[in-house]
Parts: C-alpha cells; structure tokens; sequence
C-alpha cells in the first residue's frame, strides 16, 4: 500500500468518525424515542451555521464553542420533543414523517432566509496545518475533530451504560410497558433523550463545521449521510454508528481512489445496498 | 482627498478616450438614448456572475454620455433559465428595447437569439462561448466573445508561451475538472485541442469530480500521487478553495496551478478564504487591458460605484458590449434596429477595453480578434502578466512552496 494511499485512508477513517457522532445522535433518538428525525441533517446545517457565527462574531474556535452550541441544542431538542414530538410518539409513522420533513423544509428556509444561498466557511489559524509523522501527513483540523468526536461518542456510551438515568433511558427502549410500570416518567426521559441526540448534532455540527463549508443545502446531504451510517451500522445501535461512519468514510476515499472521484457517494450507496439485502438489520444492529 | 483625485482622473481618463474614439467631445449632441435591453442571470445558479455583469451596466450609461453616446438599459433578470430567458427578450422587445445584450450563458443566449433574429433586432452577445450560436446564419446576431475552442486553445497555448518567458517547463501535468457541464465541455475541448498544439508536456491523468463534494481530499490525494508538476484546473468559486486548500495540507506543490478559462481562482473569494496561498495561481482568459485609457476610466467608474467588487472579464465585456450598441446608434444617426442591423457588420473600434485587437465582425457576426491573457494572483489580486504588451508584472514560475511564502 502506497504511502499515499496510507494518507489518504487516514484521512478517511478521521472523517468517518465526525460523521459517527453526527449519526449516533440520530441513531439514539430513534433507538430510544423511535421516532425518525427526517430534520437530523438541517438541525446539523443550524448548529454549523451557530459555529459559524460564534467563530465569525465572536472569534471562537468551534472546538471551544462546540460545548455551548451543544448545549444550546439539547435545550432545544429538549423542548422540541416536550412541546411538539411528544404528541406524536403514539401517532402512525407517516404522520411522524410529515412532522420531521415539515420542520426539516422550514430549517432550510429559514436559514435560506437567514445566510443567503452561498456557503459560509470558518478559518481557523491552524486550517493549514498538518502534523508529519515520517512519511505521514496528517491533517491538524482533522485530527483534533475525529478525538473530539470519538471523545464524545465514548462518553455517550458510558453515560448510557454506567450512569442511573442512561440506564432508565434504555429501559424505555428496552421494554416500554416495563419501564411505565416501575415508574419511570417516559415522558421526561423521552425529551432527555432527543435532548441528547440533538445535543450530539450539535457538537457534529461544530467539529464538521471546521471540515466543509455550510450552506443550506447541506442540511438534506447530511440528513441522507446519516440515515446511510445509522442503517449501515444497524438502526438503534451506537457502535453500529461508530463503525458505519468509519466505514463510510474509508469507502468514500477507497472509491475516488482506485475508480473515480465522482462516483464517490454512488459507492455510499452501494454499501447501502449491499447491507439491505445481505445484512437489513445493519452490520451491528440486532434482528427484530 | 482621495475622492476628488479619483473624480478628477475619471475624468481626464473619460476625456482622452472620447478623443481615441475619434469622437467629438466638445459640445455633444442632444442625441436620443438608444434603448438596450439587457438578459442576465441575475438570479439561479449563475447569479454571482450576472450581478458582475450588472455592476458594469450601472456604470457603462454615464461614461458613455460623457463620449456623446447616450443610453437608456433597460436590465431583465433570465433566472438562469432558458425559458424566461425567450420570454424576457420578447417583453424587453415590446417594452420598446432597441438592441439586445445578452446573456451570459450559451443555452439561454441561442433561445434570446431566435426571439432576435424573428423580431429583426440586433443581438450583441457578451459573454457566451458555444460555437454554434455563431454558425447558425443567424443575421442579427453579433458576439464579441471567443469561443469555447478558441478560448480552451488559447487557454493552453499561453501556456507555451509561459514556460518560453521564464525558461522553465513542466515535465508532465494532472488534469482536474468539475463535473458539471461547463467543466466537462471544458474537459472535451482540452483532450480534443491539447493533442493538436504540440504541448511540452503530457497530460498524465484526468481527475472529474464533483463539484458539490464535502471535500476534495481524495481527489488531490489523488493528484499528488501521479507526480505531476503541473496542476491544469477547471473549477468554479468553492471547488477551487477546497482543492488549494487540500494541495497546502497534503503537501502537493508542483510548479503551478493554471486554469486554461474558468473561473475561481481570480474571485474575490478565492483571496479572502486563501490568503497568502491565493497567489500565485494562474487563469488564463480574457481579460482587461490595463493599459487600455478606456479601461482605466472604466475601472475609475466602477471603483467608485464598487470599491470591494472584482474588476474582471464579465464587467468588461458586458460594457464593450454597450459600447457596440452605442456605436452603432453613433453611427447609423438613428436608434432604429433595422439602421444598427445595417451599420453593425461593419464595426471597427480599436480603443476598447479588453485585451485583443478591434472589435470587429465576421461574415458570421463573430469577433475573431479577441485574445486571451495570463492573470496571476498576487497580493490578493490578479494580475496581467501575458501577453507582454499587456503585462503589469512578469510571471512567477515555479510558484514559491506553501511553506515558502512569507
């Protein structure tokens, strides 16, 4: 293997991860809530648009604005589920489909509306650095993204699986009549959880906002990113989503390298297809 | 201070291209504005560049009015769209329009040139490159603009003329390309055109991608393990951001990056994302002469109008195309189309603003004296630095490396 191509696959494996952390988010909301966020890509675009202005008014660095833009949205996320979703958890799928498309369709306007049609980018002073390990180059802003990110997925999951409301979280999606019966306010933990799923683009958003540029059609790209990384991984399944996003990203660069660039998102696809019909229940995902 | 200086030199500027004309400026005629309907895409997707178009007709009426040939624009938006576009002509034509400029993009320029040709009035083209709108037998169509062959022609023989003014010469290129449609046109008219020049280097692998693309490091991953030291780019505003920005992480410096006709690399954009690592790129197209006493009065105009916008190829071409127009009603007496039909073939107007020789037409309506420039960013602006006449700096090949520059 050539040194670089060694490079590239670094580069894609650091990308996969910022992509894991934009998925897990939507991956928790329905493995829990079991509602689809068909609005997780916009949400993302809001908080990269969030981190833009933070970088652009105020010259924070998206990784030290990132825990606020994450707070920021969890309390959003929170209400959003408590105000609105809520009414729609026990309601058919298609109408919770209308739902999310709808709020997806007023996020693009609005940020249409808000920033214009054209891409709006953060330079940072370190945007051209990359670090040289021997014959290694690697990317600073890359880097220092996926160990955020991966950082945030690991706290995640030790939250969900160490912590006394993770685990009452896991319970309602584990066994929802269960849960209700010992006492569990569904409700609540319900709004915490897509607090947190939201929480989750928000940090995504910030770190993805120092790799691509952000305009309001990337909202729908990164919506259509997630949904190939949560079913590629297994719907509901946070490793899945860690692993799907690592291999997206590795598949993207192996695709533009040895057949053609363009036909780097057409390759996201086929793995897409390939685990539907081979594997439907995800790579990680448990058969139901 | 400054302001008044800049009146001040607008002014002598405006008045010794009215003497170059060969015009009378003295007491000028009380002359009836020639109504011009101007077709740009001023919204969609080619909406950047028809706002530059249009930053040059809002200044172009009073510069002409001061050479003695007024001007009425009468500004339809095509939306980037070939149907409006048809219906924006005939509008423009009811609304009594006089002459047509237009329209920026070939497709919506040939549906424009049909409404022209069935309603008898003239069309002067300022920017549109299909060859076929010139070979049609179109008689009321006139295009002051190169095309598409030609312009990737030339496009790659400056480069030839390049390495023989500094003496230096690449061993072999990658070529990357847009795909979208202006980029893959680009792309079959370099593998068409590029075999017939006798270039000194060949062309060692040809990379498409997609524009829209999250990032393009793969792509110059891609570029930088072919060894190439030269970089052929055909890109847009973002792609060519993405691409330098990935060439400075990776490491990937050949010699230069020369874009033979697209835009990007000279945007404003380009500069204010980049930075330092903005210069040194090279476009080579159309573009202003510098040295041109009418686009020094031009730029004097538009500076004022338009202090943080790019001076570049859309706006002189949009006000030479005006300028046709306006010279033509000059010298036909009368604004009437079938008298600017009668007196346009033969137009001959040696002091313009674009570099190249007259604008003058073909039995086809085309201007073949138009000529491409070598444009290299420098200090956050490009500048002329081929043809030698036209030059204000001499070229920089090899470019510094990134990490060479202060």
């Amino acid at each position: 293997m050539s040194i670089d191509l060694i490079n590239q696959v670094i580069t894609g494996l650091l990308t996969g991860l910022v992509y894991s952390l934009l998925a897990l988010g939507l991956s928790v909301i329905f493995g829990v809530v079991r509602v689809v966020n068909f609005a997780h890509g916009e949400m993302t675009a809001l908080a990269m648009y969030g981190a833009w202005a933070l970088a652009t008014y105020l010259d924070l660095d998206p990784l030290v604005g990132m825990p606020l833009i994450a707070v920021v949205m969890f309390v959003c996320g929170y209400g959003l589920q408590r105000g609105l979703v809520d009414s729609f958890v026990s309601k058919p799928e298609h109408m919770q489909f209308i739902l999310m498309v709808t709020l997806a369709i007023i996020m693009v306007n609005a940020s249409l509306l808000a920033f214009g049609p054209d891409a709006h980018g953060i330079q940072v002073s370190y945007g051209f650095d990359t670090y040289e390990i021997g014959p290694l180059l690697i990317d600073k802003v890359r880097l220092l993204s996926a160990a955020a990110a991966l950082t945030i997925s690991l706290l995640l999951m030790g939250f969900f699986r160490l912590t006394l409301m993770g685990k009452a979280i896991r319970a309602c999606a584990d066994n929802l009549v269960g849960a209700r019966v010992i006492g569990l306010d569904v409700k609540r933990l319900y709004a915490v959880t897509f607090g947190i799923g939201t929480a989750c683009v928000g940090a995504a958003g910030a770190l993805l906002s120092l790799l691509i540029d952000v305009m309001p059609a990337t909202g729908p790209e990164l919506t259509l990113l997630s949904f190939i990384i949560v079913i590629v991984g297994g719907l509901g399944s946070m490793t899945g989503a860690l692993l799907g996003g690592m291999l997206i990203g590795v598949s993207e660069v192996l695709a533009g390298y040895f057949l053609m660039p363009s036909m780097k998102s057409m390759f996201s696809f086929a793995i897409l297809i390939l685990v539907l019909v081979l594997r439907p229940q995800g790579l990680l995902g448990a058969r139901r | 201070m400054s302001e008044r200086q800049l009146n001040r030199r607008g002014f002598i500027a405006a008045g010794a291209v009215a003497l170059s004309l060969g015009g009378t400026v003295g007491p000028a005629r009380a002359a009836t504005p020639l109504k011009v309907g101007l077709l740009l895409p001023l919204s969609g997707s080619l909406a950047r560049e028809g706002q530059s178009c249009k930053r040059a007709a809002d200044v172009t009426p009073a510069l002409l009015a001061e050479l003695g040939m007024p001007v009425q624009l009468m500004i339809a938006d095509t939306e980037t769209n070939i149907d409006t576009a048809r219906t924006r002509a005939e509008k423009l034509i009811a609304e009594g329009a006089q002459v047509l400029i237009g329209a920026f993009e070939s497709a919506q320029t040939l549906a424009v040139a049909q409404v022209c040709e069935q309603r008898g009035v003239p069309l002067i083209i300022n920017i549109a490159a299909a060859p076929n709108i010139t070979e049609q037998g179109f008689k009321t169509v006139f295009r002051n603009f190169p095309t598409a062959p030609r312009l990737v022609g030339e496009g790659l023989s400056l480069m030839k003329d390049l390495f023989k003014e500094t003496g230096v010469t690449p061993s072999k290129a990658v070529f990357m390309n847009n795909n979208d449609t202006f980029g893959t046109a680009m792309a079959g008219a370099v593998g068409k055109i590029f075999p017939t020049l006798d270039m000194p280097f060949p062309i060692v692998e040809t990379i498409s991608y997609d524009g829209a693309a999250r990032d393009l490091a793969v792509e110059v991953g891609k570029a930088k393990a072919t060894g190439a030291d030269l970089l052929i780019l055909v890109a847009h505003g973002e792609d060519s951001i993405k691409i330098i920005r990935e060439m400075v992480k990776q490491r990937f410096e050949p010699k230069a990056v020369v874009s033979p006709g697209s835009p990007g690399m000279y945007e404003v954009q380009f500069y204010k994302t980049l930075g330092k690592y903005a210069d040194y790129s090279m476009t080579n197209l159309p573009w202003i002469n510098p040295k041109s006493k009418m686009s020094q009065a031009l730029l004097a105009a538009f500076a004022k109008a338009y202090p943080d916008a790019l001076f570049e190829m859309n706006v002189g071409y949009t006000f030479e195309a005006v300028l046709i127009a306006a010279d033509a009603a000059k010298r036909a007496g009368s604004t009437d189309p079938k008298a600017l039909l009668d007196v346009l073939p033969s137009t001959n107007i040696t002091d313009h603003v674009m570099i190249g020789g007259a604008i003058a037409f073909d039995a086809k309506g085309q201007n073949n004296n138009t000529r491409s420039a070598t444009i290299q960013n420098y200090g956050g602006k490009p500048r002329v630095v081929l043809p030698v006449e036209a030059a204000e700096a001499k070229p920089v090949f090899p470019a510094p490396g990134w990490q060479q520059r202060g």
